[in-house]
């Protein structure tokens, strides 16, 4: 979609490139990936290095490792129940690498990972694929009855069974198309504006100033984006803890 | 978009896989563990804290009922020795009001009978000297005198006029 000369270009931000020079080429390590590496790296770190002290009260650093923990360990309770801890640190690890990518792809020249669909679908497919497996350790083949309700008229099962089949499959695609979709509309969106800045700003003597409209714009969705990068890390994780809830309880 | 059809779509989400992998291995062995046990440390040691001031505070209980009762126990002992005093002292305060009593009575009849020894002398002088006077009287008046009319005319006289 990229056009030509002066036209806005929204989609470039989104271009894969190997970094790490030629040993990341040798191995195709992207931009996106050593991104991915940045967040896990700040969150060990957090994680870590916070709770260095141990201490009986916290300090600062201390106390932002304990709300995320309190945080994700509170969400995992409410939504799976008691037997949910077990699945804690899962849970955990997607909303942080989630919440991660979204927030770091809004410094300047970050890239934002969770705006690739392939990332999402990733991630997305690791949630199927961990919450069918523990339906089916839990459950083992009563797992299948939960495509079929107990007490629904039998005659219905041709047209009951394939709906519930559907929905379940449905599952990792609106979760990783929710999580993608949003990303990247937000960074269009910051692309196109920030661009307008740019060319407005070279209209003339009026042009500087008609140039604030689309920057006061631009500072109020980057509030947006922060917003919205939480959010979808939330929604995220509280999908998967519903997920989980399913695949325990069954129903 | 790039998202459809880069090149390099499929070594990206390998290295997805590879790196969230190894951040859910290293979260759930090693950081989330030691989180966990931080939290659990602390939730122990308010519960210890709270367990051991209620065991302060039933102690503190105990030990106020204790003064309590042991204020009351004296109490009633301080008021029971009071009331021991306060008969003991009117015991002998009476005792002795009795035994003064006694002592001024004994001394009021010492008095009265030594009075009384005193009139009954003084009477008995009165009984000479108004027999002697009346005897002189007599005598001057019709030159003699019986002396023993005299004496009991006079006698008379005394006793009809109650002198005791």
């Amino acid at each position: 979609m990229a056009a030509e000369g002066k036209a806005i270009d929204a989609l470039s931000q989104f271009e894969l490139n190997t970094t790490l020079g030629p040993l990341g080429a040798s191995v195709n390590f992207t931009q996106s990936n050593l991104h991915m590496l940045y967040a896990v790296i700040i969150v060990l770190a957090l994680m870590t290095i916070g709770m260095g002290a141990r201490a009986l009260v916290p300090g600062r650093l201390q106390g932002l490792a304990e709300s995320a923990y309190e945080f994700i360990m509170g969400m995992v309770v409410e939504q799976v129940g008691e037997e949910g801890k077990r699945y804690f640190p899962f849970v955990f690890a997607l909303f942080m690498f989630v919440l991660l990518g979204n927030v770091l792809g809004l410094l300047p020249y970050a890239f934002t990972y969770t705006s690739h669909i392939v990332v999402t679908f990733g991630l997305a497919a690791i949630v199927i694929i961990t919450v069918t497996g523990v339906a089916l350790a839990r459950h083992g083949w009563h797992f299948f009855g939960y495509f079929f309700p107990e007490g629904a008229p039998l005659w219905l099962a041709p047209i009951i069974i394939p709906v519930e089949v559907v929905s379940y499959l449905s599952r990792p695609l609106s979760l990783s198309i929710r999580l993608f979709a949003n990303m990247v509309a937000g960074h269009v969106m910051l692309k196109v504006f920030a661009t307008f800045v740019v060319m407005l700003a070279g209209l003339g003597v009026v042009g500087p100033v008609l140039s604030l409209l689309p920057l006061s714009l631009n500072v109020a969705l980057m509030g947006f984006e922060l917003l919205v990068a939480f959010l979808q890390a939330y929604v995220f994780a509280i999908l998967t803890c519903i997920y989980l809830h399913d695949a325990v309880h069954l129903h | 978009m790039p998202q459809f059809q880069d090149p390099l779509l499929l070594s990206q989400a390998v290295w997805l896989l590879i790196i969230f992998g190894a951040f859910y291995f290293v979260l759930s062995s090693f950081v989330l563990p030691r989180v966990g046990s931080v939290l659990e440390d602390r939730a122990a040691r308010i519960s210890a804290d709270l367990e051991a001031a209620r065991a302060s505070k039933q102690q503190a209980d105990a030990a106020l009922a204790e003064l309590n009762a042991a204020t009351a126990k004296a109490r009633a002992e301080a008021q029971a020795a009071i009331a021991a005093a306060v008969a003991d002292a009117n015991a002998k305060a009476q005792a002795e009001a009795e035994a003064l009593n006694a002592k001024l009575s004994q001394q009021i009849d010492a008095a009265e009978a030594r009075i009384s020894t005193a009139r009954d002398a003084a009477m008995s002088a009165i009984g000479t000297v108004a027999t002697e006077t009346a005897t002189a009287l007599v005598s001057k008046l019709i030159g003699h005198a019986d002396a023993n009319a005299v004496q009991s005319a006079v006698g008379r006289s005394l006793a009809s006029r109650g002198a005791a």
